[in-house]
């Protein structure tokens, strides 16, 4: 029999949460309607939307449920968020990031910059930190917002975003945040924070994908990306995507009551997961920040192999995770966030990401442990920078290639 | 996740002729670990017939890059070097029924590993003259530097003409902001744009491409068009197409597609690919268009 899979993908999309299934389904069928509505069908709907904002609200610890505006998803809450700023304040033309975001924001402010924006990208260490008195240097008054992640998508690594929102705060600047990682995994308190605005995306915490939030601090100044109808107080206009809101609101409720699992057991299923493959294999070393990360994420290098070979012969004994390799992705080079942490081309290419999530088990975990190693030993035995005794002497040397 | 075939997935599962191989006396290394790609091939050649007696490989990459350097191997054992020297990057691919647009690339690192341990053998020095940019096109798995190199070669200026010329945009045409940016790159680069200049130098319509000394005549015009599909017929054959010519009224030239390529979702790319050789053939600018555009006789 074959085993049952183990899901280790967490950060990049989660299972449905049986419970949010069972409240959502209702939205499809019997309170299928319109919450604009006056008639009966659409009331139902209104107070089902207006719970799911109050559940949102709590887990955010947000002040008003009217700060929580319902989007498609993070990436399109991450473009609002930044081309809301620069709309509401035109005589401000900067924008501050950093290089390890994920595209939602980079691409966006590749983009920005075409479109003759001044856009800074912090740079990180190697685990993946910044310099505080670099990001201080840049706080003036062209600048319209800063948006730094909360939590890093690859190596679950923190940015210090809430002091980072008070310094920004403290020079009159805008401060977003793409905490779609975060949510869910590490507490939350909006209220006692200057954050101004926060992204959030539903499937990356057991809600479907498809639906998203923009956290909006009251009184700070905005700009709709969407007009039409007086959805959401006029900010995100469309007709509400009720089911999804629904689901997203038993998402939020059931992830602040798992919070202590998440930042205990979670972690703990963690922790024995990367100390179980780096005390079999040689050569690879988790990057990141390891002391200050999300409690699910554990990314390792793996060097001298390649990433995808290791995805495949993985998938192939039923365990499924990620990496940051190039050839995953298509592009020819490994992903941005190694390369801003300067880690070398010969463990860039080899990284995999373990991401973890309540449903994982010891058992799970156990089976992992086992079967890491041997992938890691048959790729390596085809690898030209690998002999019988451990890598290469000198890789560079011994594989000198007719071009590069 | 990559759509493999499973003969790749069956090749990257249980690679054949890995690992080192002694007795080699021709090595051949292409790729570099930046790049995320790297193979050794190991030939051990008889040097009375030049025949391919055994042939390893070592590769640090991902599945397909593997599964090519398993087939390759395979492909090759037995064959003399210059019949090795035949075996294409597309040869690479068929064998393991083909490869993602994206994965194409491992399949030329294949060849060209093979030119390489061939060189290396006959104490030749081999140079590639091979960049690989970023995958622009995904239809046709054309990159940002052949693109980039094309459009300076022969300054073009429209997504169209790139289509034209390198097939890049011709069939989903979701890259067509993509090749819109490296066309405005090198227009930027050109040089007779700058201050000296005035604006709008450029011409609205492009150049043909080596225009011949001289006019050529009806039938000097048709044995070259009828030159040119022949030397695409291979190619559409090998899909299980194939291509006719149907008629030629002025600078529009009518072709019957047959076979496979009849109703293909490719077939605009197909014509634009013949076009572009047209183009460069007759040296005038011509259109190549199906036979069911044939205006109908009056």
């Amino acid at each position: 029999m074959e085993p049952k899979p183990i899901y280790l993908d967490n950060n990049a999309t989660t299972r449905v949460d049986p419970a949010v299934v069972e409240a959502m389904l209702p939205f499809f069928t019997e309170h299928f309607g319109n919450a604009s509505s006056i008639h009966a069908f659409g009331s139902e709907v209104g107070k089902a939307l207006k719970k799911a904002r109050s559940q949102v609200q709590a887990l955010l610890g947000a002040e008003h449920d009217s700060e929580i505006i319902f989007t498609s998803c993070g990436t399109e809450s991450d473009s609002t968020a930044i081309l809301s700023a620069l709309k509401a304040q035109p005589e401000r033309n900067t924008v501050i990031t950093t290089n390890v975001e994920h595209p939602a924001i980079l691409t966006l402010c590749d983009w920005l910059e075409k479109e003759g924006y001044i856009v800074h990208k912090l740079k990180v260490d190697k685990k993946g930190r910044i310099d505080m008195d670099e990001y201080k240097s840049l706080l003036h008054d062209r600048v319209a917002i800063v948006s730094a992640m909360w939590a890093n998508n690859e190596t679950g690594t923190i940015f210090p975003v809430e002091e980072m929102a008070e310094l920004a705060a403290a020079k009159g600047i805008m401060f977003h945040t793409d905490a779609v990682q975060a949510v869910g995994k590490i507490p939350i308190d909006l209220k006692n924070t200057k954050i101004d605005m926060l992204s959030l995306s539903g499937h990356k915490l057991h809600a479907p994908k498809g639906i998203g939030v923009l956290y909006l601090r009251r009184g700070c100044r905005f700009r709709p990306l969407l007009r039409g109808g007086h959805q959401e107080r006029g900010r995100r206009a469309g007709t509400e995507n009720s089911a999804s809101i629904v689901a997203l609101g038993m998402a939020c409720e059931l992830a602040q009551q798992k919070m202590a699992v998440e930042n205990t057991e979670v972690r703990r299923l963690r922790d024995k997961l990367e100390a179980g493959i780096l005390s079999q294999i040689t050569h690879c070393f988790p990057t990141g920040d390891v002391s200050n990360r999300l409690p699910n994420t554990s990314n390792i290098a793996f060097e001298y192999i390649e990433g995808e070979a290791i995805l495949l012969l993985l998938n192939k004994v039923g365990i499924a995770c990620s990496s940051g390799s190039a050839c995953t992705s298509g592009s020819l080079e490994p992903s941005h966030v190694m390369r801003a942490m300067g880690i070398p081309y010969t463990a860039a290419h080899g990284t995999i990401r373990f991401s973890l999530s309540v449903y994982n088990t010891e058992e799970e975990v156990d089976r992992v442990i086992a079967a890491v190693p041997p992938i890691v030993a048959q790729l390596r035995k085809l690898s030209p920078y690998w002999t019988d005794k451990g890598p290469a002497a000198n890789p560079e040397a011994a594989f000198a290639p007719t071009y590069a | 996740m990559w759509e493999y075939s499973d003969k790749v997935r069956e090749h990257f599962f249980n690679p054949r002729n890995s690992g080192p191989l002694e007795e080699a006396n021709g090595i051949g290394d292409v790729g570099s670990i930046q790049c995320g790609d790297a193979l050794r091939l190991m030939l051990k050649v008889d040097p009375e017939t030049e025949i391919i007696q055994d042939a390893h490989f070592q590769t640090f990459g991902c599945g397909s890059a593997i599964a090519s350097s398993s087939a390759l191997t395979e492909i090759i054992k037995g064959m003399t070097l210059d019949q090795a020297l035949e075996v294409s990057n597309q040869n690479i691919a068929d064998y393991l029924d083909g490869l993602p647009p994206e994965k194409m690339h491992c399949s030329v690192m294949g060849r060209e590993a093979l030119q390489a341990a061939i060189a290396n053998y006959r104490g030749e020095e081999w140079s590639d003259d091979h960049e690989e940019g970023a995958l622009i096109c995904k239809c046709f798995a054309i990159d940002a530097v052949m693109i980039e190199d094309v459009v300076k070669a022969n300054n073009l200026n429209t997504v169209e003409e790139v289509t034209f010329y390198t097939k890049a945009g011709g069939g989903c045409a979701a890259c067509h902001e993509g090749i819109e940016e490296i066309l405005a790159k090198v227009k930027a680069e050109r040089p007779g744009m700058g201050e000296t200049s005035p604006p709008a130098v450029c011409p609205a319509t492009p150049e043909a491409p080596k225009p011949p000394a001289k006019k050529l005549s009806i039938v000097e015009k048709i044995a070259k068009i009828q030159e040119v599909l022949e030397s695409v017929r291979p190619m559409l054959q090998r899909d299980h197409g194939d291509v006719e010519l149907a008629d030629v009224q002025g600078k529009k030239i009518y072709v019957h597609l047959k076979g496979a390529c009849s109703g293909c979702m490719m077939e605009a790319a197909t014509l634009g690919g013949i076009q572009q050789k047209m183009i460069e053939a007759l040296g005038e600018l011509v259109q190549v268009l199906p036979s069911s555009h044939m205006p109908v006789e009056a």
